[in-house]
């Protein structure tokens, strides 16, 4: 109970200093909807599909992950301002709960990410990709799960090395194989065996997979259920973590 | 109020190749009764710092124990946090909240309901002469207006203690003495205050009693009053001329209150006293009856520096 109203009361709070922020905001919008317009007509020639809706099916699922993981995985570096603001002690020497701070804080960006993700659905709705409504919130599941772990590992991570200089390259090295062995951009069906298999080693290949499949209605896919376990346990696990950064002293 | 025993805290620092072990906090006792302003006064790097945040929770301590509001520290920290608040040394507002935001948080995350909260926050602002600024973003607040919001931020949940780290560095003058009634204030309405500084007037004027620390220790402990006492008693200075100086000293060199006489070399004498304000009428007395000229008499009383001093062989103002 306490634990709730805390994680709210944090999240509120986030949320409110986000909102206020106008650039954010622009730029939160502004980003998906330039991947849809300016790259996605690339694909249909690309991908050899045979309409745009085809295409669609392939590209805007790789392009929600893709926002999920970089949406969270570059929080950290806020978290670092708040450290040095002093406002993170500020809240340690009170009795909030420490997975509050935290949880508050990643569920934030689980709902910018989500708000992005619908204008991106919509936006490609007219351009004719279809997709049950179902499949579409099991998806929005699998993305919502993607943000809350990248989000809850940088918290941990920024509290751990507590400064920029040391989180950039960090999360940019992480960032890089993730995004390039996911097959986020083109499907991993193009790529040679020996990548394919060190793909089956990266928990984001199997979570674009069953997006993917999610997209394309096939509900009952194994990629499906086995995304969303792989993608569930390591979001607690990171969540654990994260919170533990959080209990730990600080600065 | 708050009891600690054998309080200790070293850092390891790697420099290079090197790890270096400071002993920040070496052993700490102290006791702090309720209802008192507590005063820790010592030179940068002396181990204030450090010893606040142990008592605040936020660092573990390496070994000692401490009680604080009837809480003890190790094993439920979960309370203390409960009793006490804490404004730390290097500020604690967000730039893009606003004061009256942050206040409200504050006590939101103490538990306190919204209306509540929103209350005390009103409460607060006014106490401490903040209304005008309330709802502008911190970033735009002066100084002296960001140290009122985070001190306000420190007791809006209305803690038995409050730890004040250096609460009037930075400020100026006027800001300061506003200051000193706010933590004065405080003391009225029951609070237990703890203060750091590194000014000896702050200590002096505003604190019930004081603990001088040097490197993590605590050197002296004691009303101001009384630590002075201790030391050296008061300096009577008398100006005379030069020439009569001589017949002065033989006059007063027997006075069974003179614990120590030295001659001036511009004229007069310094007289080493236990207590300067029933010397001054026996000296003007004798000096008087003897027809001798007096030009000036100073009462010198030993400061909290002459304490330091003697307790550490160092100035605190040159260190
Ligand atoms: N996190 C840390 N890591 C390494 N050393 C530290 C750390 N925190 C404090 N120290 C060292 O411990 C010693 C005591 O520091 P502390 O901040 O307690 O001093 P202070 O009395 O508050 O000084 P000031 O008046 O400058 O605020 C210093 O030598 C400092 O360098
Ligand atoms: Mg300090």
């Amino acid at each position: 109970m306490k634990l709730a109203r805390d994680t709210w009361l944090i999240f509120q709070r986030q949320l409110h200093l986000l909102l206020r922020n106008p650039v954010w905001v622009f730029v939160g919008v502004f980003q998906p909807v330039m991947y849809l317009l300016l790259f996605a007509p690339l694909l249909k020639p690309a991908l050899g599909a045979a309409t745009q809706a085809e295409a669609y099916k392939i590209f805007v699922p790789g392009l929600l992950v893709l926002l999920a993981i970089f949406g969270g995985l570059f929080q950290g570096f806020g978290l670092i301002a708040e450290l040095r603001a002093g406002v993170i002690e500020r809240s340690r020497v009170t009795p909030v709960s420490r997975l509050a701070l935290l949880l508050g804080r990643s569920l934030r960006d689980v709902v910018s990410l989500m708000t992005q993700a619908v204008i991106i659905t919509l936006l490609a709705l007219l351009f004719d990709l279809r997709v049950f409504i179902g499949d579409l919130l099991l998806a929005y599941l699998m993305l919502a799960l993607i943000a809350l772990m990248t989000s809850a590992v940088s918290y941990g991570v920024a509290l751990k090395v507590k400064s920029e200089d040391a989180l950039a390259p960090l999360m940019n090295t992480v960032a890089q194989p993730v995004l390039l062995l996911s097959g986020i951009l083109l499907p991993l069906a193009f790529a040679p065996g020996w990548l394919q298999g060190v793909a089956k080693w990266n928990p984001f290949s199997w979570a674009v997979d069953g997006t993917r499949a999610l997209f394309n209605g096939d509900i009952g896919d194994d990629r499906v259920w086995q995304g969303l376990s792989i993608i569930a346990v390591l979001a607690a696990a990171g969540v654990y973590w994260a919170a533990r950064q959080f209990a730990r002293s600080v600065r | 109020m708050i009891e600690t025993r054998g309080l200790r805290k070293s850092f390891r620092s790697r420099a290079g190749r090197e790890t270096k072990t400071v002993e920040a906090v070496r052993g700490v006792d102290l006791d702090v009764p309720a209802g008192e302003i507590f005063g820790f006064l010592g030179p940068n790097g002396a181990g204030k710092t450090t010893t606040l945040r142990m008592l605040a929770t936020l660092i573990e301590p390496d070994g000692g124990q401490a009680t604080i509001a009837g809480a003890d520290l190790l094993k439920d920290p979960g309370e203390v946090r409960r009793r006490i608040g804490y404004v730390a040394q290097g500020g604690s507002t967000w730039d893009e909240s606003t004061g009256r935001e942050e206040l409200v948080l504050q006590a939101r995350m103490y538990g306190i309901r919204k209306t509540e909260a929103q209350r005390r926050a009103a409460r607060a602002l006014e106490a401490f002469q903040l209304v005008e600024f309330a709802d502008r973003k911190c970033k735009t607040y002066s100084g002296g207006q960001r140290r009122r919001v985070e001190i306000a931020l420190g007791i809006i949940h209305e803690p038995k203690i409050v730890f004040l780290d250096e609460p009037t560095t930075g400020l100026d003058p006027q800001s300061r003495a506003h200051m000193w009634d706010e933590i004065r204030r405080l003391r009225a309405d029951g609070m237990t205050v703890f203060i750091t500084t590194h000014y000896l007037d702050e200590a002096d004027a505003l604190c019930d009693r004081i603990a001088i620390m040097d490197h993590g220790e605590v050197v002296a402990e004691g009303t101001p009053a009384d630590l002075k006492r201790e030391i050296s008693g008061d300096v009577v200075q008398v100006g005379l001329d030069v020439t009569a100086t001589g017949e002065a000293e033989k006059l007063l060199d027997g006075e069974e209150y003179v614990n120590r006489l030295e001659l001036l070399d511009e004229g007069g004498l310094r007289l080493f006293v236990d207590e300067g304000a029933t010397a001054i009428p026996r000296i003007l007395r004798r000096v008087d009856a003897a027809g001798l000229d007096l030009r000036s008499i100073e009462l010198h009383r030993p400061s909290l520096d002459d304490v330091f001093l003697t307790k550490t062989g160092r100035s605190l103002r040159e260190s």
